[in-house]
């Protein structure tokens, strides 16, 4: 790929690159693979176009599905005295305004008509265009633009823009976190560099995603996961270099009381055919054994077939087997390798997590939070923030309550955010018509070094006997 | 301990803060031989403080306790002593998002006020970005740098004391995000745009008043910013309580065993654990104006 000499490539798209196609308010993540067809807002086309370009670009959609970079937007006609009209009382809204057919649009866009000149075209068909307004000539203008473009603009993924996409397209993936709850979730865990953060989550790795892109690959994150395995599509996306991934753990749930109570084994044991259970790792790999006996030829029964049928002397089929049982083998020592890796990861998580001097904890999860907050906070250091999201509020409720109960917490805070957007446009400002009308709730606080004696909120009275004595002792020290 | 990294133990020097209670803290700098006086009794620096853990409980002299707690931009928002009107971290949160700030962005900020946003901003970009904020309060200016090095975050910022509508942020094609919080912001657009890099970078301006928003959003329009979007983010607290909610006594529905009877009015009441909005509740800061900078 040309390079351009100035130091522009790394603002460039390239192929491989993780983007995010963007019109109007829908976006959509996706890879640049040439040659590969991608489909966004009920259009087919090809990405090839986009490599090379300054991301940020907007590109038209034309024949053939090949993108096109826009010419730079020409101001819109604003020196042309419009014809317009001063209010709609004398205007019919019968629906026959419009004098073209679906048919008659549908010909221009196969005639290859642009976004641009099928609006055109629109207006000069519009037998109630010049009695309107100027304002709903704007209005009208507008929204024939928004259902007849078809441009593109290819961006580089960030979690703003991730956030809005899985707000807007699939907020159940993401149990309905609004982006600026994410926005307040990210801050008030104070998420940078350097730190080390635990998250679990069930966001599609969307938050995962976000911390680890506020930590810039400085630090480490440990992903606390709960069944077989972490899920990381969201994070994905994300695009991070390569060297992110160095600072990303996982950690089981499963194996969190045993981490905490000292009796967590993630030593490697002798590798033979039973590695697996030794470990007390998952079920899976007991269930390799059977495959691993065969691969051995150690089960009798196969080895009984495999001598009556061989007793047939068929070299082919003999040569088929004998390649079986090499590929069983080969899986047996992948997967052996996999399980070693396995054990090092774990291994590698628990000494992250053992010291309990975590910086922040980030939870955001279908799960009741209750559990996965008391559990996890015992990870982190005194004086470092938490931070938990909720759909819904009673959770939350109960978390406040056992916190303040149990100690070890300060500044706890239940809240939501409220988001307003507003169109701003001269003698027509006013907020948007739809707005959110939730986005989940938080509970925020900061650990403190935890008392022997449980203590419910900051002390007001002295501690009688004894502080007196200290106040004694004082004075005569001076 | 710094503003932008975290460290177990407090030194001679550091900035802790102080605990007292609900909504109630105050920074401390670290001195040996330094004595702070709290309502719960006197804290003393070198007994109290040097060597211990951040977040460790602290036994003052009238035999009342307070947590030392490590520095984070957001407790500094709380603390800080204010020189101007300030951000306040919903707001903060939401623009550091919106302008994709991270690690290493670099940002150009104006005015600088009483530093709040500033703070949250270095945590954010460090350690290899860079802050360069302008105010044009000479005395604030100076402050505000003052509080960057006591907060050990110098290395990361350049104060400048000027005026950002006639001469800029000082740089020009370096920066990957521009937030304004002035008076007569879109005087400040074309100037923005020149501190920004070449290939792009986001914009962000505050403005309480409305009519300050429709003059912001025209100048973007005609600098040829893209994306153009205001919002406005307010935080709702719950405050948890327990509370009792005494039952009516409809009374019983069989007849009475004697007329003169008194029906004994039962004391049954429920237990609910719930939230309850607070009296009042902060109900604008100001408007954010978001908007992209086309790569040429």
């Amino acid at each position: 790929m040309a390079d351009n000499g100035d130091d522009d490539s790394q603002h460039r798209v390239n192929e491989g690159d993780y983007v995010v196609l963007k019109r109007g308010d829908i976006y959509k993540a996706v890879q640049i693979q040439k040659k590969k067809k991608t489909v966004f807002e009920k259009q087919w086309f090809f990405l090839d176009n986009a490599v090379g370009e300054l991301y940020g670009t907007t590109f038209e959609v034309v024949t053939d599905g090949k993108l096109q970079p826009r010419k730079p937007k020409h101001i819109e006609s604003s020196a042309d005295a419009k014809e317009a009209g001063t209010d709609n009382r004398n205007i019919q809204d019968d629906g026959k305004s419009q004098k073209l057919t679906r048919d008659d649009i549908e010909t221009l866009k196969e005639q290859g008509l642009n976004g641009q000149e099928i609006v055109q075209h629109l207006i000069e068909n519009s037998t109630t265009f010049r009695d309107k307004t100027e304002f709903a000539q704007e209005k009208y203008i507008k929204k024939k633009k928004k259902k007849y473009e078809n441009s593109v603009m290819v961006l580089r993924p960030s979690c703003r823009i991730l956030a809005m996409m899985y707000h807007g397209r699939e907020p159940g993936k993401i149990c309905h976190l609004r982006y600026d709850t994410l926005a307040q979730m990210l801050t008030l865990g104070n998420i940078h560099a350097g730190s080390k953060v635990l998250v679990f989550e069930t966001c599609a790795g969307l938050v995962l995603g976000a911390v680890i892109e506020r930590m810039g690959g400085y630090g480490s994150v440990v992903q606390m996961y709960p069944g077989g395995g972490p899920v990381r599509a969201g994070v994905e996306s994300f695009g991070f270099p390569s060297h992110f991934h160095d600072t990303l753990h996982e950690f089981p749930i499963c194996h969190v009381n045993a981490l905490l109570a000292g009796t967590l084994d993630t030593e490697a044991k002798d590798i033979d055919t039973d590695a697996g259970q030794a470990n007390g790792d998952k079920s899976n790999l007991t269930k390799t054994d059977p495959e691993k006996a065969e691969g051995k030829g150690g089960s009798p029964d196969t080895e009984d077939q495999s001598m009556e049928t061989s007793t047939s002397t068929d070299p082919a089929e003999d040569k088929e087997r004998e390649e079986r049982e090499k590929r069983r083998e080969i899986r047996a020592q992948e997967k052996i390798v996999k399980t070693e890796e396995k054990r090092k990861k774990l291994s590698a998580a628990a000494g992250v997590l053992k010291g309990r001097n975590a910086d922040g904890l980030v939870i955001a999860s279908r799960f009741h939070p209750c559990p996965v907050l008391l559990g996890l906070i015992k990870f982190l250091a005194p004086s470092r923030p938490f931070v938990v999201y909720s759909q819904y509020k009673e959770p939350l409720i109960e978390c406040y309550s056992k916190l303040r109960e149990q100690g070890g917490a300060v500044s706890l805070r239940l809240t939501d955010s409220w988001i307003r957007h507003y169109q701003v446009l001269p003698n027509r400002t006013h907020p948007m018509l739809l707005m959110s009308g939730g986005g989940g709730y938080l509970l925020s606080g900061t650990t403190v070094a935890t008392d022997t004696t449980k203590a419910k909120t900051c002390s007001t009275t002295a501690e009688e006997p004894a502080a007196k004595r200290l106040k004694l002792t004082e004075t005569t020290e001076g | 301990m710094s503003f932008v990294e975290y460290s177990e133990f407090i030194q001679e020097g550091d900035v802790a803060i102080i605990f007292l209670g609900h909504d109630s803290m105050m920074p401390v700098k670290v001195q040996q031989g330094a004595q702070t006086q709290t309502r719960y009794g006197v804290v003393r620096h070198s007994k109290d403080l040097i060597g211990q853990r951040f977040g460790t409980k602290v036994t003052c002299s009238k035999g009342g306790w307070v947590y030392v707690l490590h520095p984070t931009p957001e407790l500094w928002t709380l603390i800080l002593p204010h020189r101007t009107q300030i951000l306040y971290t919903t707001d903060i949160a939401n623009i550091t998002m919106m302008l994709e700030l991270k690690p290493g962005s670099v940002v150009c900020e104006s005015g600088t006020g009483s530093g709040s946003l500033s703070h949250a901003i270095l945590r954010t970009i460090a350690p290899t970005g860079h802050l360069h904020t302008v105010e044009f309060h000479q005395q604030r200016a100076e402050k505000a740098a003052e509080e960057f090095r006591e907060h050990r975050v110098g290395h990361l910022v350049t104060v400048r004391n000027q005026d950002v509508c006639k001469e800029g942020f000082g740089v020009t094609g370096v920066a990957d995000a521009v937030f304004l919080d002035i008076p007569s912001p879109w005087e400040a657009i074309r100037h923005a745009k020149n501190g920004m890099k070449r290939q792009g970078g986001r914009v962000c301006s505050f403005s309480p008043c409305i009519e300050q928003v429709q003059k912001t959003c025209e100048a973007l329009a005609d600098e040829g910013f893209e994306e153009i979007s205001t919002l406005e983010v307010l935080l709702r607290v719950h405050d948890v309580r327990s509370i009792t909610l005494p039952l009516p006594d409809f009374g019983s529905d069989r007849p009475l065993e004697t007329p003169t009877d008194t029906p004994v009015p039962s004391n049954a009441s429920v237990l609910c654990k719930t939230t309850t909005p607070p009296r009042d509740m902060a109900g604008h800061t100001g408007y954010l104006t978001f908007a992209t900078k086309p790569s040429v």
